[in-house]
């Protein structure tokens, strides 16, 4: 078991919500980990729209998803938050008044004094084919991540789909696979244009086959599949195969939330509006997981809820020191932890 | 006001008005339509608001866009006639329009 990563406070999830509940903390002199179930920072900005134009954005005309994230980035820079990115918060135990021992599905345990779950919409996870049957390959030999390229090794495998995500394992998997199929639904693809060539000509050696087509049932027993069918527009085409990948992006899910021991309504969790703080005294929760009368799914909203939780946190954090407020506007001492002064 | 008519894949058929100038998934979640998830909120990037648009109906609604059609490989299931609905503009020629929601968006 890893050693335990003890800070004031545990973020669940790098959205923008989550990222300004750094800096709202950090001005009171909190300091804050987050985890994100993402490779990236963001959350629904960074894997939803990336490019998209946020128009109501207090004070910011225009901005897209991407240039949202960078700015509240540089603005939580002082305060120097370390990030857990590809990992998902699976237990959160109370065993203080209060301090809680939280651990991801990466075996990290953190023991923080207040958690804040900025989850938005849940967790981003892999969409299921809707292939018959296909539950008792889950994690065996159907997988919708690769965590160790070896596990593949001399192994015929089938990739399905036809972004990024598919043709970068195809193409990192093609040398150690015994046989490696592609299969998509047309034959374009919107991956870079580079792996797409580079797919393209191992096709044109022999190096690996390219199926146009979609995956409409499965051949196996006891979890281990030995065959997959591809439904081309005229013909059905079985391909042996150990295992079957397939790449149709992400969906939101509410994710082990649920398992919390919070009260939940509809898959939200109902906080109080002058605090934030859920049924359970120092864990909050602020932005698109909340739920309370009048609530918007604004991220301005979020923002607003990230201050008045920063507020209640530092009694947690910081029982003994009295909280006195300021203004960034003329406040030395947070010009100071700012940086600017 | 335009009539569309969203067929479930049960069979249930719902058939709505829609405000022109709105988009078919708007129309979907204005009316409690089932089968419609629409996760990214009409941004066309989620591919949560796949319908099959009727064969009849499908020249008059026309073919997607090359982002959206990018989009479809997130999708499953997806035929020619597939759209996503977010994608599709309510006006007076497509008055009587015919979609089928799938049982499955994804989630």
């Amino acid at each position: 078991m890893s050693e335990t990563i003890k800070t004031d406070v545990l973020i669940i999830g790098a959205g923008p919500v989550g990222l300004f509940a750094v800096f709202e903390l950090g001005l009171l002199d909190i300091k804050a980990h987050l985890v994100d179930i993402l490779d990236k920072i963001g959350g629904q900005c960074a894997e939803l729209y990336p490019e998209k134009p946020i128009y109501d954005v207090p004070g910011i005309p225009y901005v897209t998803g991407i240039g949202l994230t960078e700015a509240l980035l540089a603005q939580i820079k002082p305060f120097k938050p370390t990030f857990h990115l590809n990992e998902m918060v699976m237990t959160i135990e109370n065993v203080g008044d209060p301090l809680f021992r939280v651990s991801t599905d990466q075996g990290k345990v953190f023991e923080v004094k207040a958690v804040v779950i900025a989850a938005g919409g849940g967790s981003f996870q892999p969409k299921r084919p809707p292939i018959n049957g296909i539950e008792p390959y889950e994690n065996k030999s159907v997988h919708y991540a690769v965590r160790k390229m070896e596990n593949f090794r001399g192994k015929r495998l089938i990739v399905v789909g036809g972004g990024d995500s598919a043709l970068d394992w195809t193409l990192n998997l093609q040398p150690l696979a015994k046989r490696l199929t592609l299969v998509h639904r047309r034959d374009e693809f919107r991956g870079a244009p580079d792996s797409v060539n580079k797919m393209r000509a191992l096709v044109a050696s022999g190096g690996m086959d390219l199926k146009i087509g979609q995956v409409t049932e499965l051949e196996g027993a006891d979890g281990q599949l030995t065959a997959a069918s591809v439904k081309g527009k005229e013909t059905v085409e079985r391909i042996e195969c150990d295992a079957l990948l397939p790449f149709f992006g992400l969906t939101m899910k509410l994710g082990p939330v649920a398992d919390w021991g919070l009260k939940m309504a509809d898959e939200l969790i109902p906080a109080d509006t002058g605090t934030f703080e859920t049924n359970i005294p120092g864990i909050f929760a602020i932005g698109d997981i909340n739920t309370y009368p009048g609530k918007l799914k604004l991220i301005l909203s979020g923002f607003h809820e990230a201050a008045l939780m920063a507020q209640k946190a530092h009694h947690y954090v910081h029982p003994d020191k009295r909280l006195v407020f300021q203004y960034t506007t003329s406040s030395t001492s947070l010009q100071k932890k700012l940086g600017v002064a | 006001m335009p009539k569309i008519t969203f067929l479930e894949h049960d069979g249930t058929a719902h058939t709505v008005e829609a405000e022109i100038g709105s988009t078919v998934m708007e129309t979907a979640l204005r009316n409690d339509i089932g089968g419609i998830v629409a996760e990214c909120g009409g941004s066309c990037t989620c591919a949560t608001c796949l319908v099959h648009v009727d064969e009849k109906w499908s020249p008059a609604v026309g073919p997607p866009s090359s982002e959206e059609e990018d989009m479809l490989d997130s999708a499953f299931e997806v035929k020619p006639t597939s759209r996503l609905s977010c994608q599709i503009k309510v006006t007076d020629a497509l008055d009587g329009l015919v979609v089928h929601t799938p049982s499955y968006q994804g989630r």
